[in-house]
């Protein structure tokens, strides 16, 4: 029986963020139909024969949805597919938007891990990013969730923000310490087109911290983080010995996905597809077809063994050499031999027997040995 | 069709770029009939696309035409076109050697410019009779009494006969042909005597092999006769003889005062220079026609392919291209820093500009040139005298008694408001004036003593610049001086990069020293290291600039639905890689090398 990671889309937000670049919308007056449309594509899963090892329910803002929507959105899960008793079930969670009842209730539904999204300890950096909540709400908002069960909790933080001091990053890290999350994700500010803050940066708005601030963060976060005895597990991510998120997992070891509802990506038997990003067409195409595929990428051995590569690489334990082979019958130094070669002079990539992975310099410029892979 | 010498009339047109030779020329060939209309393309002449877009005729080429004059009589002109530009000055003097007369166009709007002015002093000294006619005078700005008494004042010209014309709207074109019958005279030459065949241009086909364009001054030319180029002794059987109508079309024979083709299973062009002189191989004629001289490059360059793997590529392309134009001179090279290339020889900067694009429009190559150099004759303290044309070849500084370099008389021809400007120029250049002539109170001619090396560097595009492309420029090359230049060399993070080096004046070392390692820097995009870019000369480094170091190329985010999207963004940089040239341990953008070509 095959077994697959399966996301849920809910493209909706009280308020986008001014970094935000994902498919989401301030379009609420939607979520109604889109719900219909979404759970219609979910029945289509019927009968399809896999079974759902993680689950994760991702925006936008998911907690967006009332309690009367949450419970059937999760009944149409159940009945259209089977997911595991041992399945992770995750939820991206805003403050502002969490309130007691709807933790109970999710927890009901069998959610077993909470993805809150913080950014940074300072309310005048949340200001600055375009955040609905303040540090309290958050604040608030994890205790409750511990008060009522989850012991399964990330929080996302984002560093290089402009206006953000080193000095600023390191009390957000100290706070979130104190709280002992499970998951830890920290990422870089990247300035996407299409942003508030790529308009600011343009207008010459956009104050941002030097590279050399930029990257004492990161390495702050790192000794940090690993000191308190957090896994340093992937560029971005950090986690309390065996809380690694299993979904995200999925995707950087290559494996089977299914995305749900608009502008979702799925990535199935080397063949990756998506739905339509649109919400109206997305509903028009659900509607009409029980179907919203925008567009599909068959990939050839070539570049699955890149995306392999390139992905996997992105652990800090680094590829399995012998899982390469037994996935595309190739040794990969056979394949690879001369880019890993120059990359190791480079001092960007170590090799053991078994494993094959980024340098601490190769965590910086990650994205020259990436390049190396691809065909 | 036979008729009579009397009635042949040889003829070319001398005028600056845009001017409206073309155009003329396309009139009068309209006009004869000699195409019909249907088939009229504009500017027939101009046959390659790279002429046709930039509006200049490269090679000389010729048409004949049979006209009806106004005596009822048919008359034969031969239009035999030259060459409009500076490099191409020897080709002129040859074509116009070729010709009785020359039609002396000037634009009514921008009086005569100094190619022109060259070119027309060529026809004089070549004893042609000008017939000047004043072109484009429908346009409003036209000023035709200016462009008469320009031409009367400057070349010293009887310009009240000149033909007003506008031959973009047919106007004046019969004028035109009644003046060539009228006031040129008809070619000499003896049938009887040993055949002498002045050779003013050359073309490549393919299944015909090298075609010489001829102008037979004695005797006569006829099929499966052998035939003997004096300058070589190189004898060939003639496979085919002919006309220009335009296309060319086979004759019987060619005699003495007609224009037209010689085919003779020639295999290069070198065996058909222009200027040299075709004879009977088996009743010779004892002397030559004057004037031969072998093209001599002036400009040199490294080419090199900007993937390594188009190198056979670039050889196949140059050797083709040399079928076709025996003054281009070719042989390989190696750079550390560029891989294989070639050395490459022009007549002048605008011979190498045809050559590159050709190259790349015609063979689809993708190059990288190194700065044009001169040839510099070097003592050497043993006593040795070479000649270097080559930064990689320049001695040590140590090891040179004293260096020569070339010499140009250079005339430039302005609106007196620019004087000031242009006359800063050609100090900044180097140049010592030698005359200023008034040709009016609104022009001027200047003309300077320079060095050739400094008007291939960017006197062209500074002047064009600072005269908002007024002046025009002519050069000839005078000879020698002692000069005191020095190889400047470019580092790469300690590094001599051989493809970046050149060879400059001790006074301008520091500066274009500072401003090309300024350049670098913004070109060199940031590595995992500091990159210093230092510019030297003889190891004494005289300016230095940094590429930070990049701290860090990583993609933060990257879960299901990005995949996709991050790999084009790999994807983009990995492109981006490759077309970067590996230097040590630093990747240079062909930017790079552009960087030293040219000065903002």
């Amino acid at each position: 029986m095959k077994t697959i990671g399966l996301y849920i889309h809910i493209p909706f937000c009280l308020k986008k963020c001014n970094y935000c670049d994902f498919n989401s919308f301030e379009a609420v007056e939607f979520i109604y139909d889109y719900l219909l449309a979404l759970k219609k594509e979910i029945s289509s899963l019927k009968g399809c024969g896999y079974t759902v090892k993680t689950l994760y329910i991702g925006g936008g803002t998911p907690t967006i949805l009332n309690c009367d929507q949450l419970v059937s959105l999760f009944k149409t899960l159940y009945e259209s597919i089977d997911i595991a008793h041992y399945a992770e079930i995750t939820i991206e969670a805003n403050p502002g938007t969490l309130t007691r009842d709807k933790l109970i209730l999710l927890k009901a539904m069998g959610v077993n891990r909470l993805s809150i999204g913080l950014q940074a300890y300072q309310n005048r950096l949340l200001k600055i990013m375009g955040r609905i909540h303040t540090v309290e709400d958050f604040e608030k908002n994890f205790d409750t969730a511990r008060s009522v069960g989850y012991d399964n909790i990330n929080v996302d933080l984002i560093f290089g923000l402009p206006y953000q001091k080193v000095e600023d990053f390191k009390h957000t890290i100290r706070r979130i310490l104190s709280l002992s999350p499970e998951h830890i994700s920290c990422y870089a500010l990247s300035v996407e087109e299409g942003t508030e803050f790529y308009r600011w940066q343009e207008k010459g708005e956009l104050p941002l911290p030097s590279e050399e601030d930029e990257r004492a963060m990161y390495y702050e976060a790192i000794d940090a983080f690993t000191r308190q005895g957090y896994n340093h597990y992937e560029i971005s991510n950090f986690a309390v010995y065996g809380r690694e998120s299993k979904h995200n997992m999925v995707y950087w070891t290559y494996k089977d996905y299914l995305g749900i509802g608009a502008g979702a990506h799925s990535f199935l038997n080397n063949e990756r597809f998506y739905n339509h990003s649109s919400i109206p067409v997305y509903i028009k195409s659900i509607t009409k077809s029980a179907n919203a595929v925008a567009h599909i990428e068959p990939i050839s051995a070539e570049e699955q063994q890149a995306e392999y590569c390139f992905l996997g690489l992105r652990l800090l334990e680094g590829l399995d050499k012998k899982h390469f082979y037994q996935r595309f019958g190739r040794e990969i130094t056979q394949v690879y031999g001369k880019a890993i070669v120059k990359l190791k002079e480079q001092g960007l990539l170590e090799e053991n027997r078994q494993k094959l992975r980024l340098t601490a310099q190769g965590l910086d410029f990650a994205n020259a040995v990436f390049a190396e892979f691809l065909p | 069709m036979s008729i009579p010498r009397e009635r042949i009339r040889n003829f070319c047109i001398i005028a600056h770029i845009d001017h409206g030779k073309s155009t003329l020329a396309d009139r009068l060939i309209e006009y004869t009939g000699t195409i019909s209309e249907r088939k009229m393309e504009d500017q027939i002449l101009d046959k390659m696309d790279l002429e046709k877009e930039r509006g200049i005729t490269i090679k000389a080429k010729a048409v004949r035409m049979v006209y009806k004059a106004e005596d009822g009589k048919e008359y034969l002109l031969n239009l035999i076109d030259t060459p409009g530009h500076v490099d191409f000055a020897y080709e002129v003097s040859r074509s116009l050697a070729a010709c009785e007369g020359a039609l002396l166009v000037v634009d009514a709007s921008q009086g005569i410019e100094a190619q022109t002015l060259a070119n027309t002093y060529l026809a004089l000294e070549s004893n042609l009779e000008i017939i000047p006619i004043i072109n484009k005078i429908d346009l409003p700005s036209a000023e035709p009494d200016e462009a008469k008494r320009e031409i009367q004042e400057i070349i010293g010209l009887d310009a009240e006969e000149a033909i007003m014309t506008s031959a973009k709207m047919g106007q004046g074109i019969k004028d035109v042909l009644e003046a060539i019958v009228q006031r040129i005279t008809p070619p000499e030459g003896l049938h009887e005597s040993p055949l002498r065949a002045l050779v003013f241009d050359s073309l490549y086909d393919p299944y015909k092999g090298a075609i010489a364009f001829v102008r037979i001054l004695d005797g006569k030319i006829r099929s499966k006769q052998m035939i003997k180029m004096m300058s070589t002794g190189k004898m060939f059987e003639v496979t085919e003889i002919g006309v220009f109508n335009p296309d060319m079309q086979p004759v019987d024979h060619l005699q003495a005062g007609e224009v037209g083709y010689v085919a003779a299973s020639i295999k290069n062009v070198i065996d058909t220079r222009v200027g040299d002189t075709i004879t009977d191989a088996e009743k010779p004629a004892k002397e030559p026609l004057p004037g031969y001289k072998k093209a001599v490059p002036m400009v040199f360059c490294g080419m090199y392919p900007a993937e390594g793997e188009e190198y056979e590529n670039l050889k196949e392309a140059l050797g083709k291209l040399q079928l076709s134009d025996a003054s281009l001179f070719f042989e390989a090279e190696t750079s550390a820093a560029l891989g294989f290339g070639f050395r490459c020889g022009f007549l002048g900067l605008l011979h190498m500009d045809v050559v590159q694009e050709r190259l790349e429009r015609e063979y689809n190559l993708n190059l990288i040139t190194t700065a044009p150099s001169v040839i510099y004759k070097i003592k050497k303290t043993d006593g040795q005298k070479i000649e270097v044309d080559n930064p990689t070849n320049f001695p040590d500084p140590a090891e040179i008694e004293y260096i020569e370099e070339p010499y140009v008389e250079a005339s430039i021809m302005l609106p007196t408001e620019y004087v000031g400007t242009v006359m800063d120029l050609c100090q900044e250049k180097r140049g010592t004036m030698k005359d200023m002539e008034y040709i009016n109170e609104k022009r001027v001619i200047l003309r300077y003593d320079m060095p050739l090396s400094e008007i291939i560097y960017d006197l062209f595009d500074q002047l064009k610049s600072r005269t908002r492309g007024y002046a025009s420029l002519d050069y000839e090359l005078t000879g020698y001086k002692k000069s005191e230049m020095q190889k400047l060399d470019i580092l790469l993070n300690g590094e001599v990069v051989d493809a970046l080096s050149f060879i400059v004046h001790k006074d301008k070392a520091y500066n274009r020293g500072r401003q090309i390692t300024e350049k670098l820097k913004d070109v060199i995009p940031r590595h995992m290291f500091e990159v210093p870019i230092q510019a030297a000369i003889g190891g004494k480094i005289i300016a230095r600039e940094t590429v930070k170091a990049l701290r860090k190329n990583v993609i933060a985010k990257c879960y299901g639905g990005d995949i996709t999207r991050k790999k084009k963004l790999l994807e983009k940089q990995k492109e981006g890689k490759k077309r970067m040239r590996q230097i040590g341990n630093v990747e240079l953008p062909q930017e790079a090398f552009m960087a030293v070509l040219k000065m903002e």
